[in-house]
């Protein structure tokens, strides 16, 4: 018990910006897009929230700003992609690259240097038992990753706009045959996946780290990516999902902080086991799906309207 | 007067050869415009990473030997984009292939004779090999998307790294620094230019680019390779099988950029470090890219990400331009040149109006 409750309130914060992009890029891949800049997105929010905390200090603004400069960063990809239907794959990567480059660029005067912490919206008495703290003791962040899980669910399965960008998905063909706009709405879910993104990278700065350095979130925004695929594009699946890599990232926190068991492997290694779990993990889904995958029909596949 | 856009009938070829020279030269307009609207001096960066590294013919043996490296691995990843086999852990590779090769050099300290530098090549090749070998063979048996396993080992390739020089490599006289021990004599690439930088690997450059280009123009396997890639069905028709070509493209690409991370650490650094990894890995992707999948548009893409590496850092001393921007002149050539795709396979034309009056009244989509 001793050390459940501290697991627990590293886990969910550590699992929180996987889950906010991943949810992201799960409504974009149901649109049928596939989107491979993740990484260079939420290191674009990471370092936007850096700054824009560091200058004035407005933990909203600086949230608000991350999502907008994500949201811009992949309507580059979008236009690239949608308009001039570009190989996904290849503009994907060159957008992570974008994002790499901007963020150390305009990162520099911000480099280690702390951003204040946005802590719990609750009073702090209310976090003071280690039971209720397990419950009061997060950041906004939080709450509102698991409030998006819902609204995203919600908005794919019991929305009437939500149908229509899993059909964009299924079958773009169709849903331009009976009227609806394609590219409009995969143009609508890439900037959805690119704010989400930006909000991912913000919890860095603002809950995690909490300041700007190089390359901050070292290769999770590709975990992100992965993730959609063990949740086979199921928000509720996300979570899980989130939650129990989470788990695997605080073994590597434990191990660097205390040792005692954690010394039968070299710290390095406890720092490899998010990504060979992502490895295990993909290995384990196609082998119990065999053959037929949940994947969107029209994933990656662009689509050229013929007027 | 309207235009529109129509799909060609067939992929300009012209086109294809054009765009990548027309991304960087927009690259160098809108670079210079965008960085100077940021308040740096846009033109001068420009000026210096574009322009200096080539007039200063000083500057040449470090264009050669840092698009060494780049090449080698755009090249071997070049193969498998055509397949469409998508290894983008090209940097994990390197590195293991700098492992491998390491601990051969590192067998073989006392030693001396010709034989070890070979060794450690072929150390380093195989490292490569078998860090691509695990992505093919999940690939081939599970179905597993290559995009993400080659890449997540290239996080995993960097932990190894670490443990090794900060542990069990450490050199006993590095006064406690990470590092492995220098390599001996027989063990270091030797110069083929005196008085310069330039290294044997320049040599081995030129050498995977020419048998890399005869293979792929010239053999029943290059053949396979590109059927595989654009014509997915005439291939099963065919009876090449697209398994033996995933494991083809991921051997040849881990391989070389395993070759590239030898060379590398038996060249230039001289051991290995912590700092080893300097993303070529992904650099090489924007080449193979801007090289057009063609052994010798990677050779002269090759040079021109050297030289935004080498005028990067000129910039820098020079007018005090950040050199983490090279990395955003890099992705601007990588969209541009994605955006030109456009104009390979689409041409603008007329719209008449007399001749097609229903089309005039109807919003434009393309």
């Amino acid at each position: 018990m001793d050390l459940v409750v501290p697991i627990i309130m590293t886990l969910i914060p550590a699992a929180t910006p996987i889950l906010l992009a991943a949810l992201g890029e799960l409504v974009a891949e149901k649109s049928g897009v596939l989107n491979l800049g993740v990484e260079g997105m939420m290191l674009t929010g990471a370092v936007v929230t850096a700054a824009v905390m560091l200058i004035t200090g407005n933990v909203w603004l600086a949230i608000l700003c991350a999502a907008l400069a994500a949201a811009t960063a992949s309507l580059i990809f979008g236009f690239l992609t949608l308009s001039l239907s570009a190989n996904q794959v290849a503009t994907g990567l060159a957008l992570t690259i974008l994002g790499t480059g901007f963020s150390s660029l305009f990162g520099q005067p911000f480099t280690g240097k702390a951003v204040p912490l946005f802590r719990s919206p609750f009073p702090p008495e209310l976090a003071t038992h280690p039971f209720w703290s397990v419950i009061f003791g997060y950041s906004p962040l939080v709450y509102f990753s698991l409030f998006m899980v819902v609204a995203v669910w919600w908005f794919l399965q019991r929305s009437r706009p939500g149908l229509v960008l899993r059909a964009v998905g299924e079958s773009d063909i169709s849903a331009h045959s009976i009227g609806y706009s394609v590219i409009g709405v995969r143009y609508m879910a890439v900037a959805f996946g690119g704010a989400m993104a930006g909000v991912a990278g913000a919890c860095y700065p603002l809950m995690l780290t909490p300041q700007w350095v190089e390359r901050l979130t070292s290769g999770r925004g590709w975990i992100a990516l992965a993730l959609v695929v063990f949740a086979a594009w199921r928000p509720f699946r996300l979570l899980a999902g989130a939650y129990l890599f989470g788990l695997v990232m605080t073994l590597e926190v434990y191990a660097k902080a205390s040792g005692g068991g954690f010394r039968i492997l070299p710290s390095e290694a406890w720092a490899a086991l998010p990504y060979l779990a992502t490895i295990l993990v993909l290995v384990l889904i196609s082998m119990r799906r065999s053959g037929s995958t949940s994947a969107p029909a029209c994933l990656g596949k662009p689509f050229v309207p013929t007027t | 007067m309207r235009f529109k856009f129509e799909k060609r009938p067939e992929a300009s070829t012209a086109m294809l050869y054009l765009t990548p020279v027309v991304a960087v030269i927009v690259t160098m307009v809108l670079g210079g415009v965008i960085f100077s609207l940021l308040g740096f001096n846009g033109f001068g960066a420009v000026r210096e990473i574009f322009l200096s590294p080539l007039i200063n013919a000083y500057k040449w043996q470090d264009l050669a030997v840092k698009a060494a490296p780049i090449i080698i691995i755009a090249v071997g990843l070049s193969i498998g984009f055509r397949a469409n086999v998508w290894n983008i852990g090209a940097e994990g590779q390197y590195i293991v292939g700098a492992i491998a090769g390491t601990g051969v050099a590192l067998l073989t300290h006392q030693m001396s004779g010709f034989w070890i530098l070979p060794a450690m090549m072929l150390a380093g090749v195989l490292g490569g090999m078998a860090w691509a070998s695990v992505p093919a063979l999940l690939r081939t048996r599970y179905q597993v998307n290559e995009i993400l396993t080659t890449l997540m080992l290239s996080y995993v390739s960097i932990q190894l790294l670490n443990y090794l020089v900060f542990g069990p490599w450490k050199s006993p006289t590095s006064f406690g620094q990470p590092q492995t021990v220098l390599f001996s004599s027989s063990q270091a690439l030797p110069y083929i230019i005196p008085g310069t930088v330039v290294q044997a690997n320049v040599i081995v450059t030129l050498v995977v680019v020419l048998v890399a280009w005869f293979v792929m123009s010239r053999s029943v396997f290059g053949f396979q390779i590109r059927v595989v890639g654009s014509a997915p069905q005439a291939a099963r028709h065919g009876g090449f099988s697209a398994d033996r070509t995933v494991w083809f493209a991921l051997l040849v690409g881990g391989g070389l950029a395993g070759l590239a991370g030898i060379l590398e650490a038996a060249g230039p650094f001289g051991r290995l470090v912590p700092q080893f990894p300097t993303g070529y890995g992904f650099t090489a992707i924007i080449v193979a890219f801007l090289g057009r999948l063609h052994p010798a548009g990677i050779l002269v893409a090759g040079l021109v990400l050297a030289l935004t590496f080498v005028g990067g850092e000129m910039a820098q001393t020079t007018i005090a331009f950040p050199f983490p921007a090279v990395g955003i002149f890099q992705a601007m050539m990588l969209f541009l040149l994605l955006a030109g795709d456009f104009f390979v396979r689409y041409r603008m034309v007329r719209v008449r109006p007399q001749t097609a009056p229903a089309a005039a009244s109807r919003p434009e989509t393309a």
